[in-house]
């Protein structure tokens, strides 16, 4: 026992004192914040205002275009379209719209003709055909003799309220919170094992290479090494996230401590707010209470439990693979089947947790061992039944022993051959070693 | 005499090949044991079994009369062949470190480490980074780890392969006073003068079976051709051909001599080496006769081309 913790603790500060660790850790939030402020200078700047010229022959739908920040509509009808044509390059016209001259309106809908050098955007050609068509809607309904006035306000304009049979006010919006919290979590446990677990194979090939494992492993069990090292790289990632933690939470509080004025202020506001507008404050309070009313405790519970288990059970893929090749080139035929479901893990959290989180797909993935930390831990927020928290963390833990083991067979043997790089069937058969 | 390391019948196999097959030694307390073999007879295959990295398929390996067991890895001493340390680690942490692997207490291994050091004269190198260290100095600190823990047991793979003569010396001189403090020394190496020089016991394994062992002179003695390498001057060398054709088989040979004698190798047969001696004074001045001795070298070869 005393052997794995000097392992464990040889391979914590052989990491932490490495230079990539130290510049890692307090270069990789600067970046962080250095893309934010980035994205945010990016969306705050105002896009170009491009020209739309538009040609009318009906003089009906010109004055329709209301120009904005970002188009400018130019009624153009009484120049000839073959010029107009001619000038969209030399009067940088973003484009040519052409509504011919037909009286029936049935006709012209597939009559218009929008001419670009650009290929336009399809949200953009949208919203020229509303236009047209609620112009047009509006004069067929005249045509008939209906009355626009009174169709409108026979429109009927339904919002479905969400509730719960617990009888809490439910709200729309908050499966994008909860997806997005079970979703951060999920995407943590990935990246975590994807650095961390490279990490650990790189230090395996390290001492297969500097051919120190012998002279270790004449010492210490071949598992112990294996063990020591996925335990002392996690160490070494658990703190880097509490540095990040901790920098982060000091940030915010240097920052509200700085604007400490304004943030006063603005609570003010909001106070004022909320007296005008008490329906919008009443909101974001039921807001707070769906997120408060969440299980945080669960997450936070099990978010741990799934880290653990699902970074064991890479890394010790990892530490094998490791073991197996001689380089790290040689290693990329045997990671790619180990971020696949990785990958698919958080595929499936995205798209399909989001839009049934108990459905079969994402119940089943959710118990499969190499997607569930991720999957499991993206469904939590919606409410998982314990049971099934239970089984998938039972099937985890019983892959992770089984898996370890088989690791633990091929990394014995893998640490002592050197030379050409093995095959898949080759692996097989170390076991039995 | 009790034996620090018997091997019993150790059978391996990886797969279909067999890479001990049933193998037996049986290695004398304070002796300096020559482990010999072609590469790939299975001398690593059985020292990584000694040291616990690999287990036996079938057969027993018992340490000073016990069992192996997981402790016994703290009273060995191994230096494979394949040796390295971590590069980036400081030379005085990486040896307290696997100092402590080895079952030392951390003030322990720093006393020893200072005899060491100040016997090899190298306590400037103790902050320094293995990857500064000439591939010499390297091996040096390899050494030391090894022996470190004075263990009852050192096993040395090819001891001396990357050492300068002058190192190499120096590790050789360490070995031999070790041994003379009470260590048992296994040897694994294809320097033949290295085990003519140091080994009292040697073993040959080939093809993973076990065809030699013994001390060192009765292997010699087992491998004696009876021949006599004969230097004569003398006029009547037809004569002489004659004489000893009667009785010897014969052929010519070349050492080292100051005279310009005629110089044979001679089988004795059935003979003695008198009667030989008697057949030759009478036909010239005998200025060299010596028993051929086999070299180790020489049996390693016969034993493995036969």
């Amino acid at each position: 026992m005393s052997k794995l913790l000097l392992i464990i603790k040889r391979e914590f500060i052989a990491k932490v004192r490495n230079k990539s660790f130290i510049v890692m850790t307090f270069l990789s939030p600067l970046l962080f914040v250095g893309i934010g402020v980035f994205v945010g200078y990016l969306s705050t700047m105002k896009a170009e205002l491009k020209t739309i010229a538009i040609h009318d022959e009906t003089g009906r739908f010109a004055k329709e275009f209301k120009s904005d920040e970002e188009y400018h509509y130019l009624d153009v009808s009484q120049l000839p379209i073959s010029v107009l044509k001619d000038s969209i390059q030399s009067e940088h016209y973003e484009g040519l719209l052409l509504i011919p001259k037909i009286l029936d309106n049935k006709q012209l809908e597939k009559k218009i003709e929008y001419v670009s050098n650009d290929s336009p955007g399809v949200l953009f050609i949208e919203d020229l055909e509303e236009v047209i068509a609620k112009k047009m809607t509006a004069e067929n309904f005249n045509a008939v003799g209906l009355d626009t006035l009174k169709i409108n306000s026979a429109k009927a304009d339904v919002s479905i309220h969400l509730a719960k049979a617990s009888g809490e006010e439910s709200l729309k919006g908050l499966n994008e919170i909860k997806i997005a919290i079970g979703g951060a979590f999920g995407y943590l446990i990935m990246m975590f094992i994807v650095i961390y677990g490279n990490m650990v194979m790189r230090s395996v090939i390290e001492e297969k290479t500097s051919r120190i494992i012998e002279v270790i492993i004449s010492s210490v069990k071949p598992f112990q090494l294996m063990m020591g090292k996925i335990i002392g790289t996690s160490l070494a990632g658990i703190l880097q996230f509490l540095i990040w933690a901790i920098l982060g939470l000091s940030a915010m509080f240097i920052l509200s401590s700085v604007f400490g004025v304004q943030v006063g202020a603005a609570a003010g506001q909001a106070q004022e707010l909320a007296q005008t507008a008490g329906k919008d404050m009443s909101k974001i309070a039921l807001y707070l209470n769906e997120l408060w009313n969440l299980p945080i405790g669960t997450i936070l519970c099990s978010f741990i439990i799934y880290f653990i288990g699902g970074y064991f059970l890479y890394s010790s893929f990892y530490a094998s693979i490791g073991a197996a090749v001689d380089n790290e080139t040689d290693s990329q035929q045997f990671l790619l089947p180990i971020i696949m479901p990785l990958i698919l893990g958080v595929y499936i959290g995205f798209f399909t947790v989001m839009n049934d989180p108990h459905g079969t797909i994402a119940t089943t993935f959710s118990m499969i061992p190499l997607t569930s930390p991720i999957v499991m831990m993206m469904r939590i927020p919606f409410g998982v039944p314990w049971w099934q928290i239970v089984i998938s963390m039972v099937l985890l833990f019983g892959t992770f022993f089984l898996v370890v083991w088989f690791a633990s067979k091929i990394y014995r043997v893998g640490i002592l051959m050197y030379g050409k790089r093995p095959t898949w069937k080759e692996l097989v058969r170390w076991m039995k070693y | 005499m009790s034996s620090i390391l018997e091997v019993q019948n150790v059978v391996k196999q990886y797969g279909d090949y067999t890479a001990l097959n049933s193998v037996s030694l049986t290695v004398p307390k304070g002796s300096i044991y020559g482990l010999l073999g072609p590469n790939g007879a299975g001398k690593t295959s059985l020292i990584r079994i000694i040291n616990q990295i690999t287990m036996p398929d079938s057969g027993v390996v018992l340490l000073d009369g016990e069992p192996l067991q997981p402790d016994h890895v703290h009273v060995i001493g191994y230096m494979p062949e394949e040796r390295g340390l971590y590069k980036t680690m400081k030379v005085g942490e990486q040896c307290l470190y696997l100092a402590q692997l080895k079952g030392l207490s951390k003030q322990d291994a720093k006393a020893q480490l200072k005899y060491w050091f100040e016997k090899f004269e190298i306590e400037a190198w103790w902050d320094k980074k293995i990857q500064e260290l000439s591939k010499g100095m390297a091996q040096k600190v390899q050494f030391i780890v090894t022996v470190l823990h004075q263990p009852k047991l050192l096993i040395l793979d090819e001891p001396f392969s990357g050492f300068d003569p002058v190192n190499a010396n120096l590790i050789k001189d360490e070995i031999i006073e070790l041994n003379r403090k009470g260590t048992s020394i296994i040897f694994s190496t294809h320097r033949m003068e290295t085990v003519e020089e140091m080994c009292d016991y040697i073993a040959l394994i080939h093809k993973s079976n076990k065809l030699i062992e013994g001390k060192l002179a009765d292997v010699k003695k087992e491998y004696r051709t009876n021949a006599y390498d004969v230097g004569i001057l003398t006029n009547n060398v037809e004569g002489l051909m004659y004489d000893l054709s009667q009785k010897f088989t014969m052929q010519q040979t070349d050492f080292k001599s100051l005279n310009d004698e005629l110089k044979l190798q001679i089988h004795l047969g059935t003979h003695t080496a008198n009667e030989l001696l008697q057949t030759i004074m009478q036909r010239g001045q005998v200025t060299h006769f010596a028993e051929k001795i086999p070299s180790v070298n020489d049996i390693f070869i016969q034993t493995v081309t036969q």
